[in-house]
Parts: structure tokens; sequence; C-alpha cells
């Protein structure tokens, strides 16, 4: 394929962002045409995904390369706009147009009738763009530009709704958590080009590139790129901007907050894999960090209400569990499971969006997302009650819809390190099961409280209703895929990993870009046992809140708060981090400011400024009045000037 | 020096004509003597320019002359009509009562 077309996949996002963005802005009338913006934008995102699908089908094994402009050549730093099609990128950016795609159509039936519907779709389309520069990017600079890129249109979609404070508010925290971490990946940047002299994928991951990694270097790059992960990624200690991200419209929490800008940081690290393998400290970090995030996200979720929320730290806890399939260097399951989890995530919070919609028009007075007063939505809202319940069978872990290949395969991974002896993945393992068990149950109960049971608002004034086809459609097509999305990576079991696709074949394959840590199989018993185990696992939990709220309704969170005891308290007030973060970190940053910062900026720096300010008034003050406006003083100033000067050539300088 | 015996009265009536011409510009009021007496300094540097002219038989100091007229000239007419301006707004030409341009 012609570089010219392949560049489209960039560009096109980006003029569908300018048209409509200047268009909206320059013309009122163009406002209203929401038909036409939002179809203008779904074909920026859709024709980007079809000319992926060429490249995919007729794809040779060889990265396809395509450069776009040179961007800077100083010194010894060359970097172009360069992109590259590999397997892991390509899987990526079909990930990211396809359920890009989805989404925007959902979205011109979601945002209807708002005053920002050209601004949404501006916003939609530039995030498209800076999504491909980020995985599509052949050198760490351009990632880095799409690194910024999707947390700029991630900080103006959460704050979409900007009149309201508290969505303000949680925009600029999401800015400012993933800040910290861009800065880690700055200073990887500049440790990587200070070793390698350069920043292109092919440079750095080469046999030669990466025999400039000392061991002690290679561990703090590592790290620092695990860091600037844990803040796109939501990973502990940064994970807080997530939840609080659910203040944007819907669909941008199903697009960015759960589908594709989240799994950026798997994806960077699935890229640098080859270099985390000579880290093995920090894979044993990463592991660590990814199983804490998924046990306590999943224990939050238990104890949340809101629906969206539940689905945030879901979301949060699959990345965990992400991140346990990076740190065990299984990064081609890691990836695996950003497919699997972008299907079966996305259909739910579309389809979350879906019934707060509906609850929004039966009943104005109650919290819309709240599901203490929803209940018994199924009989109303057939589509959505139909995808959801299969999105949540997957992601629970029930074979053979996608979630269960995905999650099991992390887990296999994790028990096979530890089984090689390194028992600290045992750990991993044990964790990762029992956030398994918690997933099936909360997600369960989200259903269950949605949609069976009784209803629990008044449904005489208006039903609740079901959405149009430009919501339900895409809701159908995620849900299809959390189906089979699955079934391109079978397990180890079935003939010997062959027809495991997708790391095989695919990402990890002879010319995969993907390099997985070399671990021996575990026994094919033992392996038996492994997905008995997880099944058993996924079923216990569902079944277990099944029965529970089946039996007593919203009055199973009862039997809930009984057996955690006073710990369901610090779940619900999600174990206090926000609170926490705000006395150890903000409160005294924000007294330092005041005390030093403040005094330092108006006296100091604003003293300078003012005193030149002064000092040339003054200055002027005084000598304003050698001009007094009568040319003969003047002229008696040039005169004594033109003696003096003549005096001084004739006489003195000889 | 070598001058013949003329030069040396030639570029002291140039240097005396500059002087009266420069102490007018100072001291004088009236707009119309501080113009003469510019036109004064002006004639004086001709003076000088012709004299040396003769002196090293150079025709370029002379051509200079005939510049210096022509700008003079022309000078004279934007000059008075100024004058004939301040005139018709302030009823004299004392160039001291111009002093808008201060601070």
């Amino acid at each position: 394929m012609s570089p010219v077309v392949l560049s489209l996949v960039i560009v096109l996002p980006l003029l569908g962002a300018t048209l409509n963005g200047l268009l909206g802005l320059l013309l009122p009338a163009w406002r209203k045409q929401e038909a036409l913006i939002g179809w203008l934008a779904t074909a920026m995102v859709a024709v980007p995904f079809f000319i992926l699908v060429a490249v995919f089908a007729s794809y040779s094994g060889e990265p396809v390369h395509f450069t776009l402009l040179p961007w800077m050549a100083t010194g010894g730093l060359e970097v172009s706009f360069g992109y590259s099609l590999d397997q892991l990128s390509l899987l990526m950016g079909l990930i990211v147009t396809g359920i890009g795609t989805l989404i925007h159509i959902y979205s011109i039936g979601y945002m209807h009738h708002d005053g920002g519907f050209y601004k949404f779709f501006t916003y939609l389309n530039l995030f498209i763009f800076a999504m491909n520069n980020l995985i599509l990017g052949d050198n760490l600079l351009v990632t880095f530009l799409g690194w910024e890129g999707v947390g700029a249109c991630s900080y103006f979609l959460i704050g979409f709704w900007y009149s309201d404070m508290e969505k303000s508010a949680a925009a600029q925290k999401a800015f400012v958590a993933n800040r910290i971490g861009d800065f880690a990946f700055l200073v990887a940047m500049f440790l990587i080009f200070w070793q390698v002299g350069s920043l292109n994928y092919g440079a750095i991951l080469s046999e030669e590139g990466l025999a400039r990694f000392t061991p002690s270097l290679s561990f703090w790059v590592a790290l620092l790129l695990f860091i600037a992960a844990t803040g796109k990624s939501a990973q502990i200690p940064l994970y807080v901007w997530l939840p609080d991200a659910m203040a944007g419209p819907t669909p941008v929490s199903a697009l960015i907050h759960a589908a594709t800008m989240v799994t950026s940081g798997i994806y960077l690290i699935a890229r640098t894999g080859a270099l985390y393998v000579t880290a093995p400290e920090v894979m044993t970090v990463v592991a660590l960090v990814g199983a804490a995030t998924a046990l306590l996200a999943a224990l939050i979720a238990i104890a949340q209400n809101d629906i969206k929320k539940v689905l945030a730290y879901s979301t949060v806890s699959q990345l965990g569990f992400m991140f346990m399939a990076l740190g065990a260097g299984a990064f081609s399951t890691a990836i695996f499971h950003v497919m699997t989890h972008a299907f079966f995530k996305a259909c739910l919070f579309l389809g979350s969006g879906s019934v707060i919609h509906a609850m929004e028009h039966a009943h104005a007075a109650h919290d819309p997302q709240d599901i203490r007063t929803m209940g018994g939505l199924k009989k109303y809202m057939p589509s959505t009650f139909r995808t959801f319940v299969i999105a949540t069978i997957a992601i629970a872990g029930i074979p053979p819809l996608a979630g269960f290949f995905s999650k099991d395969e992390i887990l296999a991974k994790n028990f096979a390190l530890g089984l090689e002896g390194h028992t600290v993945y045992y750990l991993v393992w044990g964790v990762g099961i029992f956030t398994a068990l918690l997933t099936a149950f909360y997600m369960t109960r989200l259903t269950y409280l949605t949609f069976y049971g009784k209803e629990r608002y008044e449904s005489h004034a208006h039903h609740p209703h079901e959405s149009g086809p430009l919501m339900t459609v895409p809701l159908w097509v995620l849900a299809a895929l959390a189906i089979v999305g699955g079934w391109v990576g079978l397990p180890e079991v079935i003939d010997h990993g062959h027809l495991n696709w997708i790391s095989h074949h695919w990402l990890a394959g002879e010319h995969g870009p993907v390099h997985n840590l070399h671990v021996a199989h575990p026994s094919e018993t033992i392996e038996l046992i492994l997905i008995a185990l997880s099944i058993a696992i996924a079923g216990g939990g569902v079944l277990l809140a099944w029965g529970l709220y089946k039996k007593h309704d919203l009055a199973g969170d009862d039997r809930v708060v009984k057996l955690f005891g006073g710990m369901y308290r610090a779940m619900q007030h999600k174990f206090y981090v926000d609170e926490f973060y705000n006395a150890v970190l903000i409160r005294p940053l924000v007294s330092l400011a005041q005390l030093v910062v403040i005094p330092f900026d108006q006296k100091g720096i604003d003293g300078v400024v003012d005193g030149t300010g002064k000092l040339t008034t003054r200055l002027g003050g005084t000598f304003k009045k050698l001009q007094t406006g009568i040319v003969q003083n003047y002229a008696v100033l040039m005169a004594i000037g033109i003696v003096v000067l003549l005096g001084y050539m004739l006489f003195l300088q000889v | 020096m070598n001058f013949p015996d003329t030069t040396f009265f030639y570029l002291a009536l140039s240097a005396a004509l500059f002087a009266i011409g420069l102490t007018g510009v100072l001291i004088r009021r009236n707009g119309i003597i501080v113009f003469m007496c510019i036109e004064l300094m002006l004639n004086a540097v001709n003076l000088t320019l012709v004299t040396f002219s003769r002196l090293y038989d150079d025709p370029a100091g002379t051509m200079l002359v005939f510049f210096v007229m022509c700008v003079a000239a022309a000078e004279a007419v934007v000059g008075l009509a100024i004058f004939i301006a301040l005139f018709r707004n302030q009823r004299n030409i004392d160039i001291n009562n111009v002093n808008l341009f201060k601070w």
C-alpha cells in the first residue's frame, strides 16, 4: 500500500478535528448540523480503520514504514514523524480505530441535543489522532507526542461539561496525575538518548542498542517507563484520577478511560519488553504493583453504588491484571487482555450510558447513575440488557467468552513463573485468583441490581425506554466481539499453543515485535487444573452474587457488609486514598506554596519587575527636563557639543 | 603655511560669517532673523568650498556649492511657508513661543 494512503491513518482524524472545530467555531449554523458533524467525524475514524484492515489482510510479516515529515535534526538527534506498522502497532491500531468508530456512531445518539456537540466530536477526532501517533510512531518522541496528546484530549473530555466545578476539578486531577507520569517518561527518554544516541524503537531494541544498557541503567529506564505507565494506565500510586474521570460523557469513559488511552502504558511496556527482560527487579515490581492495584480496585468496586464508578474501578482492576501479565514477561498476553478488555469494557460502558439515558428520562429527581434506584430494567431495555449480560459474563471469565482466555493465560503465566522458582509470582497468582473471584462477584452484583429484581423507582409516570439503533448497534457489535474475541488466544493445553494465534503467530511469533520471557510450560495436568480452578472461581463468584442478590435484592449488600466487617467502610470510602494524598501531599504543598513561593513571587520576582519599571520612570522624570521645547536650547547644546568635539579632534588628539 | 596671500582672508571672512550666523541662530528670537542667519552660515560654508576649489583646482567643491544653493532655496520656500502659517496662528513669529514639543 502506498505511503500516501497509509498516512491517511494519521492525517484524517486530524483533518476531521480541524474541520469540525473551525467550522463549528466560525459558523454557528454548522453547530446545528448534528448528523453532518457526527458522520463526518465517524468517517475520519472509519476510513483509517478500513485502511488498517487492508494492511492487516495483506500483511507480509515485515513491518511497513512510512514517514510524514522530518521533525527535527539537531546535533546527534534526528527525529521525523515516522510511523511503523508491525504486528503490535497494527493490532493496537485496529482496536483503537475499530472501537473508536463504534463509539463515534454511539456518540451521535448519546450526545444528541448537547450544546457542545461539535466540540465533542472535535475532541474525539483529536484523541484518535493522538492515539494513532502514540501506537504507530516508530520512535519514542512521536509516541510521547501522542502520549501528551491523549492526555490533553482526556483533560478536555473529562471536563467537557466544564461549568460544573466538580467535573472541571476531575479534569485537572487527571491532568496533574498524568503529568507526574509524563515527567518519568521524559527522564527515561533522556537516559535512553544519552546512552543509545537514538530514540527509534528499532535502534534501541536492536542487539547493539540493548548492549549499551548497563544493568543499573536498564533498571532505571525500565522503572521510569513503568512510572510513566502507572500514570497513564492508572496503577498504584497514580490511579486516583481514573475513577474521577467518569465525570466525562459516557462514550468518553468507554473510549478513552476503558478501551484505548489507559492501555497505552501497557503498550509502551510491551513495546519495550526486550529492555524489561534485562531488568528482572523491575518486572517483579510491575507484577506486584499490578496485583496490588487489581485487588485494591476490585475491593473498592464491590462497595460502590454508582454504575460508572463500579465500572471505573473494574477498569483499574483489569489494568492491574494486564500489568501482572507484563510483570511475568508475558507481553503478548497483556496485549491480548488489552484487546478482550477493550471489547467487553467498552460494551459495558456504552451499556451503562444507555441505562443512564433511560434513567434520566424516567426520574429526574434521583441520581441517574445510582444502581440503588434502578432495578428491573431488563423488560424496558432488551438490547442494552442482553449486551450488558454478555459483557458481564465475558469480564467475569466464563468460557467460551473473551475474558476467560486472556485472564486465564495471565494467571497461568504467573503460576508458571512461580514454578520456575520465582516464588513471589505465586503471590501474584494468588492475588489474581482472588481478584478474579471479586470481579465475577461485583460485576454480577452490578448487573443484577441494574437489570433484575424489583423496580426501585416510580415507573408509572415515564417508563425508561430503550435507546435508538445508533446506540444499540454498536452495543451488539461489541457484545459479539466480547463473545468471539478470546478465540484468537486458545490456551496452551489445546494443541500445544499452536492455536494461540495472537501470541504464537502474531505478536510474539517468528517475526513478531514482542519478545516474551521464556518460561517453561507447566505440565498439562497442572494447566488443566489451573483452567478448572479459574472457571470454578469465576463461576463461583457469579453464582454467589446471583444467589445473594436474587434472595435479598438490594439488602444483599448487608451480607457483604457483615462479611467484610470494618473494612467495608474503608472500601466504600475508597480506602481513604484521596484523603491520604490530600493530607500528605496536597495540603503540605499548598501550605509550602503559601509560605515560600507566594512571598517569593510577590516580593522577589515582582519586586525585580516592578523595580525596573520604577527606575525607568524615575530616570525619565529627571531627564525629561532637558526637553524644553525651545529650539535654541537644543541648538546651543549642539553647538557646544560640536565645539568640544572639534576641540578634541584638533588639539588633543595629536 | 603655503597659502597664496588671499586664501587666508577668504577663510577668515568665512569663519567670521559663520560665527555671526551661529550667534544669530542661538540668540535671536525673530524667526526671520534666525532664518537669515542660517543662510549666512550656509554661505560661509559655500565661500570655504569655493576657496578650496580654487586653491586645489578641483571643480568638485564648486559643484557642491550649487547643490547647497539649491537646497538653501528649497529650504527657504518651506521655511517661509512655515513662518506664514505660524504668523496666522499667533500673530508673531517668536520662535520661543513654538515650544509644544516638551515635557
